[in-house]
């Protein structure tokens, strides 16, 4: 007997391969109450309000130029950023071969802008992975699961919440080590608990909900349930929160790289300024070039994660945007 | 009509207390298990740098070491030792410093603390009022310009916003010290002791201040913006209440509630934050410790840091429950 749910008939055209990919995408592109009047935003209502905002549009086009630099860092400054080209000290806008000028080593300013651009973007993105995919794991399974899994994972993760995480990732990386790789996991196994919480709190509401119990009645299997039903409703919020992480991570790097717990074989934004501190009096640029880059990049990834709110929410969805 | 039950509010606010204090034992408990199991993997001990340090040392003399601080046994053990002492209120010796890790933390912690308060005053003061402002004037030319304002701040660095601060105020203007936290060799006393400390204290304690000026500022915004259509607000209008007490009484008053919670949450970030401000300003509190004791590889202090820092912001939530309890009655009742 072909038996179709009714509740999930969504879900179905997708049931050849149910990748995160189609289930994010589901729902980041094809959200319920769209406003009517836009017809191209009534299939991707969430892509089609942050077009229509000039704040989105202002923070994508920085990240998405971020992004290229980052992807182009050696067809634009070929080499390793960190080696000796020129005299030292030099101003910025005094050399056209070093439009940047150099550091109290002779190093090229624009090189370390350019190649921490990818640095800060990988630790931002892979922090915000791990920490996403760990917090969904284990709030996903304690909402879902309740009782004593729920109050074991739920220790953990106040545990986690009153460890100031800053401080927790500083110990960790120096007693691990400090290769760019190992910092950012670091991070996001300490920042994973903002999503778990999030990710739980909506799995306990959801768990309730009609189409769960539908789903249950039908004899679906707890995996099917958490992956297929719930998960895919739970998400909308995990993305903005990703977006903020992304933006936590990269400061969170820089600060580290400041403070000289950084990756020494790498050039990053936070070890730039660190380094340009000891010549503050006499070369600010040297702080201020790297410094204005990172709010560059963590001003774009917050005005989308703004927008993403104001997006994702339905209600706000159908107003114009003031 | 309603019966006041003086007796009553004592037991409430006894049980008010007791809630979070069940709930942070075993979070402690697992503080310490979870960064002691940690700290049991990183290879080399206290020994092995105080070694490092001092050039050279027989095996003798090494083993004498790792027996005198009980580092020769096993981490079960060292665990057990570390509890028991925990008990007794006791988080270690430190060979490096050469005294008790809960002294040297508690030398430091005034420091770290005036820094934290000062900062979380000018915050919360400073984001309730600038929110309040953006929300009175919503949508209009003043609450943009501090939304965007609150935006940039709370997108920049703290560390950064503190160099700049020195380039400024203490290198180009001259008004406030660029870093310490007293003058050295001054050998002040009393009031004037003090009124150096505050000089000195301004700058790390605005940079500090800066990117959590810029959350609550926007929280308050969003909830004075919400709580405003609540139908008591339009009760306390249509009453002819001076909309300024309408404004004080009914809607900041609840509007804070989200404030309060979010300080709570905030207070870990706080203490990371005043870690890289410390360095900035060569303040000596906590956050420096952290760092010298990463470099000395001094496992105790950096578990006692750990610990007490945990403590604190456990011990300021349990606070901010009351503070909860005393501006919100229904949670009195519940």
């Amino acid at each position: 007997m072909s038996f179709v749910p009714p509740f999930d008939s969504d879900s179905l055209g997708d049931a050849a391969a149910p990748t995160w990919r189609s289930l994010l995408r589901r729902h980041l592109l094809r959200g319920r109450g769209a406003a009517p009047s836009a017809a191209h935003s009534a299939t991707w209502p969430v892509l089609g309000a942050l077009l229509r905002d000039p704040a989105a549009i202002v923070g994508l086009v920085l990240l998405l130029a971020l992004l290229g630099v980052a992807l182009a860092a050696d067809w634009i400054r070929p080499g390793d950023p960190l080696d000796i080209v020129s005299a030292p000290l030099l101003r910025p806008f005094t050399d056209p071969a070093y439009p940047l000028g150099t550091d109290q080593l002779g190093r090229d300013i624009a090189a370390g802008l350019v190649h921490g651009a990818r640095v800060s973007l990988l630790v931002g993105m892979t922090a915000a992975g791990v920490g996403v995919s760990l917090g969904t794991l284990i709030g996903a399974t304690a909402g879902y699961f309740g009782g004593r899994v729920d109050a074991v994972l739920n220790w953990l993760i106040e545990i986690f919440q009153t460890t100031p995480s800053f401080l927790l990732v500083v110990v960790i990386v120096s007693i691990t080590q400090s290769s760019l790789e190992v910092i950012a996991v670091v991070i996001g196994l300490t920042t994973w608990e903002t999503v778990a919480r999030l990710i739980r709190a909506q799995f306990r509401a959801l768990l309730s909900s009609d189409f769960v119990l539908a789903a249950r009645s039908i004899g679906f299997g707890h995996r099917w349930i958490i992956v297929r039903e719930i998960l895919p409703n739970a998400l909308p919020p995990v993305v903005v929160t990703a977006s903020v992480m992304v933006a936590s991570a990269i400061l969170m790097e820089s600060s580290l790289a400041f403070l000289g717990v950084g990756d020494p074989n790498k050039v990053s934004w936070g070890s730039m300024i660190g380094g340009g501190r000891d010549m503050l009096r006499s070369a600010w640029y040297l702080t201020v070039i790297p410094g204005l880059a990172l709010v560059a990049t963590v001003f774009s990834l917050n005005l989308i994660g703004d927008a993403l709110i104001e997006a994702m929410n339905p209600r706000l969805r159908g107003r114009v945007v003031p | 009509m309603s019966i006041r039950l003086p007796s009553l509010s004592w037991f409430t606010w006894l049980g008010a207390l007791r809630r979070p204090l069940v709930r942070a034992l075993p979070t402690a408990l697992g503080v310490v298990i979870l960064n002691f199991a940690l700290l049991q993997l990183v290879p080399g001990d206290a020994v092995d740098a105080l070694v490092a340090e001092a050039g050279s040392a027989t095996a003798e003399t090494t083993a004498l070491l790792r027996e005198r601080y009980g580092l020769d046994q096993s981490s079960w053990h060292q665990l057990g030792d570390y509890l028991q002492h925990l008990l007794h209120l006791s988080l270690g010796y430190s060979p490096r410093y050469d005294m008790p890790v809960l002294d040297l933390i508690l030398a430091r912690l005034p420091n770290t603390l005036l820094l934290m308060g000062a900062a979380l005053v000018i915050s919360l003061t400073l984001g309730v009022a600038l929110g309040t402002v953006m929300a009175t004037w919503a949508r209009r030319w003043p609450d943009r310009l501090l939304s965007s304002l609150a935006f940039l701040m709370y997108s920049t660095p703290g560390f950064w916003i503190g160099l700049m601060a020195i380039v400024l105020f203490a290198v180009q203007l001259g008004w406030l010290p660029s870093g310490g936290d007293g003058t050295v060799g001054a050998e002040l006393q009393g009031w004037e002791r003090f009124t150096d400390t505050l000089r000195h204290a301004v700058l790390p304690a605005c940079t500090l201040a800066s990117f959590f000026v810029a959350v609550y500022a926007r929280l308050t915004r969003a909830a004075i913006l919400e709580v405003q259509t609540q139908d008591y607000v339009r009760t306390a209008r249509a009453k002819g209440l001076h909309p300024a007490r309408v404004r004080l009484r009914h809607i900041l008053r609840n509007a804070l509630l989200p404030v309060t919670t979010v300080a709570g949450t905030h207070l870990g970030g706080l203490l990371g934050g005043a870690a890289v401000t410390e360095t900035v300003f060569s303040w000596s509190g906590i956050g420096r410790l952290t760092l010298e004791a990463v470099q000395a590889r001094e496992y105790r202090v950096l578990l006692g840091v750990l610990l007490l820092s945990s403590l604190l912001v456990i011990v300021a939530n349990v606070l901010i429950d009351l503070l909860h309890a005393r501006l919100d009655p229904r949670i009195r009742v519940a």
